[in-house]
Formats: C-alpha cells, structure tokens, sequence
C-alpha cells in the first residue's frame, strides 16, 4: 500500500514539476487553539531543490491523466509517460503529514483533467475541502483552476482556498490554439474573471458587513511560457499590464520554455531554457508592480524587446537621460524609485534619513544602495563626478553590461595575465 | 579607561546605563563580572542589577522606539555576539540624548551597524522557521533539534506555538543544550541534566522513532528528487539560499 503510494507521489511531483508558482504569500490567519496550521503575509520557504527554486508548498497533482492534447505539456494525452492517481484520503494524508513534519507551508493543487473540466474540479474540492473541514487545516491551499470549469464551482472554491490560479501559458489566442487546440481564451478568461468578481465583491462586502467569508485572500495568479511561442516581450508585458489593472491579478509567472516534447514539430528546437529572458521580464513585472513603471516605459513600438544584457530599470535610463542626475536630498520617492541602484528599500530608508539631515554618498552606500549604477544617475551634496551627461549613455552600458563568465582554461595551457582593453 | 562590570543580563545593561547618568561617567568598556580588566582601567565599576533602575530605562526607551525597533533591540541582545552589548549601550545612550528617536537616522553609524545585526539575527530566526524538521517519535511527540548561529529560539517560539497548536512538539537547540516543549497547553522552557542519546547529536535512532516516521521522510526525500527539473540544474543557487550549515539537521539531506 505504501509503497504504491510512494510510487505516485513521484509520478504525480514529476507531473506537476514545471508549474512555476510556488509563493504561499498574501495571506495571514494566526492559527488557532487545538487546530493545525496558520499562514504568514510574506510566506516560507521550507526547502530548496538541486535546481534552486523553492518548495513551500507540496506541489503536486491529484492526477496526470488528461484527455488534452497540449503541445508543450509533458502530461499530454499522447505522451507515453506512467500515469497515477492519488485518492482523495491519500493526498490529504500526505498533505498533514509533511506539514505536522515542517516539510511544507501548504498544497498547491493541480490537476490533468478527467472526463471534463467540471468533473475534475469537483474531485479537486473534495480535497480542499476535506482538509478544511475534516482535519480542521488552516495552512495555505493553492488550488488551481480547470480551464473552463463552472462559475459555481469557481464560487465555492473560493471560500476554501488561499489563491487560486488560471494558466494562460501562450500570451496570444492564435498561438494558443496552434498548440492546444483543444484550448481557447474564453475558457481561460472567464474563470479568471469570475475569481476576480469573487474577489472584489468580497472587498465591497467586508465594509457593509460584520462577518464576510473570506474569498481567495491570496489573491489569483497565473503563468505564462516564455520561448515556445514567437511573442515579442512587450505582448506578454501588455497582458500582464492588464491582467494587473483588471483582474485583481496577484502575480503573472513567466516560465521559460522547457523542450519537454521535443518531438513536435510545431515546437521550436532550443538548446536551452531561454532564463536570461526570464529574468528580465520578472524585472520588467517587478518594475510595473513595485516601481510605479508603466508598460510602455519599459518596452514600446521601438523597443519591442527587453534589452538582455542589461536589466530593464537601466534600459529605460540609459534612454531617457534627461531625467537625471536626481538629487538625493531633494528628490521626491517615486524619482528615487527610477534611479538605477535604488531598490524599494532603499528609497524608503533615504526618505526618512534624509530627515535628520543632508545625505552623503558614504551614508546612502551604507543604506544600501548599488553605487556602481547610481553614481552616473545621482548628486548628493558633494559635487557630481561622473553623471550620464558627463559620460554618455553609451559608455554606462558598456561599464555596466554584464558579460557571461568566460570558460575555465584548461590546465596545461598558458595565459597571459592582459587586460582586455575592448571590453572597457 | 572606565570599565562598568555587570551581570551580563538585560536588567543589568539597563541598570549600567541608569547608574552611568546617575555618577555622569560613561564606560568605555563593558565586562561581565569575574572577566578579567583590561591592562589600562583607570576606573572600574560594579554594578548592581536592579529591576526598579531597569524599568524606568526601559520606559523611556520604550517611549521613543516603535514596535519594529524594540523587536530590533531585542534580536541584537540574543545575537550574543561579544560587543552587542556595548553597541545596545552606546545606542540606547544616544536615544536617551536625543529629543528625537534616531531610529530612522540610516545616515547615524551607530544605527546602521545595529540594524545589520538585528538583521542577522532575524534572517537566522527565519532559516530556523524554514528548515526546522520535526520527526515523530515513539511517544508521539514532534521531535527536531536545531543548531542556529545566534541564540534565535525564543524568537521562534511563537510561530510553533501558532502553527503546531494540535501536538505535542519539541525544539531542541543542541548548542546551547536547551530548547521548548508544548504539551498542548503551554509552552515551557526545559534543559536537560544528563546528556540523553539521539537527542543532543538530533540524530534519533530508529527503536526512539514512530512506526511510519522512516516512511514519511522517504517521501519527502523522493518527493523533492522527483520535483527537481534536470535542465536547470544549479547547486549553487540552492546552497546560497539554503547554507549548508542547516544541512545536518535537514531530513531530505540524510540517508
């Protein structure tokens, strides 16, 4: 028994691997007397694997059946891959279990889909729904969506999970349906719409009311694939820009292409994950969420791409000179915020520092603040050295430009310890 | 040099500082009692530890800092580090000084120095949360030892007591060789006498563990092998944020 059970949760983890969310932040319940689990705004982190990202959650399938045919799923209907289900009773055994141990933070719970999107749905309720009032669970819950289940599943849903998340996974429709031509955006949409009305009615409702269920208070989140599709950066920043401004989105996840079916001809052939992409498009989302950035600031008709050897916040500098240098003492928090080598952090502790007096540049190194890019973009007190008119863009980029780190020189082999000039 | 000998407990800092404004002669060393001086003590001072000079420092401290910068405070008092004490003095003379709270002067050293420190007792704190791992034993009760660089425990205890509030837990702080039990009332500070195996090393035997522990930790060892994704392998990334000093204690990381 336990050993069939130890057989699907590798096959099920494996399934359910290339998700890429795993935050189990934005919610805070204190736990209560006599019953498991509680929830912390910013969330933990309980392990790291081999590959380097997170696990805080058991990110897991209840069954990697499906009756689609996705091109870039590894769970595809015509993959001949070993397939598992969990019962309802083991998975939520599991998810007690590795959470009493201090293993996870939570479950995130998706789903290949059985017979139909309704259908598998409502097996996945079951779940949540056992550990909430069953085993009496308060920890996090992610449930993931059916593309295409009912609105009143979707409602329900709600009053039991922490956030819930539709996947897009290809930015345009036409795209979409060339690789999952079982798929489109109504289904997608519509119940990424329904959990955003769920959300803001709830809103409204906590004001007029003494006692409200909560309705996904995690918020809902979603994720695209980056590289499997010819999608310029600023298509995918305009969805998300808008996914942001109206569908009371969390957080957009940007995964970069993985071949997992490199026997699809419709797939592009790629040597490797295009990361370097995205991670700058997590910079260019970050700009937009806690920057105060709009989407055509950081990509535009000229620059439909993100610029990859420099990060985004840069790029649009180095393009707009005529915004600095911005004097520190003086400037107000959202000028701060643009300076290349002022985080969120550091604005705020200038903002209030400044207000015992005058800043040097020893004192905003001390506050933490990345020098070698604020310095062409900044005064303070002393006078400036070397701003961005001093220097021109170009120069800064050059400086500033990160270059791969070069291939170890075989043992055996001399080299000459030279500078070299062309890199300055 | 003035050298101000004390008990080296929080009442005790707190009192030094009382008895300091009161003979207007500040010291620049402070020692524990019984620790020998420093060649050029010109004046030393001992003091002695009173709650009623304690509180009514502390009241005018309190009155100053906010909630996040007592939380500070308290964190670079457990860091333990040999000149923490001297640092919250020098700090906690300068808030006195002030009309204003310098909490927030980043530009101040002094500040700077303290936030990096309670920085580093926090960001410790919070690996404890992370990668604590609880086994089950025989008795029922949720077992894990932990080893933190700084003595973190009491800042963790909370978030046990809030989370596990349905059974029976032990942290153990192999260490400092003490650490907190719940037997689903309260929590309660215990040391241990005589030196109990399995325990102090954290490592339990399998006749000290539950019937079905092993099996769960196999899951969890195969659940993370499984859910690594081969074509992004990076070893680095995982020990920077994951340091190797937790791994002894880390279940995935054994057998």
């Amino acid at each position: 028994m336990n050993e069939k059970v130890l057989e699907k949760l590798k096959i099920l983890a494996e399934s359910a691997k290339y998700d890429v969310s795993c935050a189990s932040s934005g919610t805070t319940r204190k736990g209560k007397d006599g019953a498991l689990g509680s929830t912390s705004g910013w969330g933990i982190c309980h392990s790291f694997t081999e590959d380097g990202r997170c696990v805080s959650l058991l990110k897991i399938m209840l069954s990697n059946y499906c009756i689609y045919d996705c091109a870039y799923c590894v769970n595809r209907r015509s993959n001949d891959i070993r397939r598992a289900t969990l019962s309802v009773a083991e998975l939520v055994n599991l998810t007690i279990e590795f959470y009493r141990r201090n293993y996870i933070e939570g479950l995130f719970l998706s789903s290949g889909v059985l017979n139909n999107p309704d259908y598998t749905m409502e097996r996945m309720m079951q779940v949540v729904k056992d550990l909430r009032e069953v085993h009496r669970y308060n920890g996090y819950i992610h449930l993931k969506v059916i593309p295409g289940a009912s609105q009143h599943l979707i409602d329900e849903a709600g009053l039991y999970a922490d956030r819930m998340s539709v996947n897009i996974e290809i930015p345009t429709e036409t795209n979409l349906k060339f690789l999952a031509p079982e798929k489109d955006h109504t289904s997608i949409f519509n119940p990424m719409k329904a959990i955003g009305q769920g959300i803001v009615r709830y809103r409204e409702e906590k004001h007029k009311y003494r006692y409200v269920p909560r309705f996904v208070p995690a918020g809902q989140s979603t994720q695209m694939i980056v590289g499997a599709t010819p999608e310029s950066d600023r298509q995918i920043l305009n969805l998300s820009s808008d996914l942001y401004n109206k569908s009371a989105m969390r957080r957009v996840y940007y995964s970069g292409y993985i071949p997992v079916n490199e026997y699809d001809k419709r797939l592009p052939a790629l040597k490797q994950a295009p990361l370097v992409r995205e991670n700058r498009l997590y910079q260019a989302d970050w700009l937009m969420r806690f920057y105060q950035f709009n989407v055509n600031e950081i990509v535009d008709e000229k620059y439909p791409d993100l610029d990859l050897t420099i990060d985004p916040k840069l790029s649009w500098a180095l393009r707009h000179p005529e915004c600095f240098p911005v004097d520190i003492n003086t400037a107000d928090y959202a000028m701060l915020l643009r300076v290349p080598g002022i985080g969120v952090r550091s604005a705020k502790l200038i903002v209030m520092a400044r207000r015992h007096g005058s800043l040097t540049a020893a004192a905003i190194k001390k506050i933490g603040v990345v020098m070698k890019k604020a310095q062409y973009f900044i005064t303070c007190r002393e006078l400036p050295v070397f701003t961005v008119h001093e220097v021109s863009p170009d120069y800064i980029r050059t400086v500033l430009t990160v270059y791969p780190v070069k291939q170890k020189v075989p043992d055996g082999q001399l080299s000459l310890p030279f500078v070299d000039d062309s890199v300055l | 040099m003035n050298v101000s000998l004390y008990d080296k407990t929080f009442d005790g800092l707190l009192t030094a500082i009382f008895d300091a404004y009161s003979l207007k002669c500040f010291p620049d060393v402070l020692l524990g009692e019984g620790e020998p001086l420093p060649l050029f003590a010109q004046h030393s001072f001992t003091v002695v530890t009173s709650s009623k000079k304690a509180d009514r420092v502390w009241k005018a401290l309190e009155k100053k800092w906010s909630d996040p910068g007592c939380r500070m405070v308290r964190a670079v008092w457990l860091s333990g580090i040999e000149n923490a004490d001297m640092l919250l003095f020098r700090y906690m003379c300068k808030t006195l000084d002030r009309q204003e709270s310098i909490e927030t002067d980043f530009a101040d050293p002094l500040v700077t120095d303290l936030i990096k420190l309670a920085g580093s007792v926090s960001r410790e704190a919070e690996y404890v949360r992370q990668f604590v791992r609880f086994r089950k034993t025989r008795d029922g009760y949720y077992y894990a030892p932990v080893a933190p660089k700084y003595n973190v425990l009491p800042l963790t205890v909370a978030y046990f007591r809030s989370r596990f509030g349905d059974q029976l837990w032990v942290v153990f702080d192999t260490l400092r060789r003490y650490g907190y039990h719940y037997d689903l009332k309260e929590v309660a500070m215990f040391t241990f006498e005589e030196e109990i195996p399995g325990v102090f090393s954290g490592i339990l035997q399998p006749e000290q563990m539950d019937n079905e522990e092993e099996m769960y930790q196999d899951f969890w060892r195969s659940y993370l092998k499984s859910l690594t994704i081969k074509a992004r392998l990076n070893p680095k990334l995982q020990r920077q944020h994951m340091p190797v000093r937790f791994w002894k204690h880390l279940t995935e990381k054994q057998g």
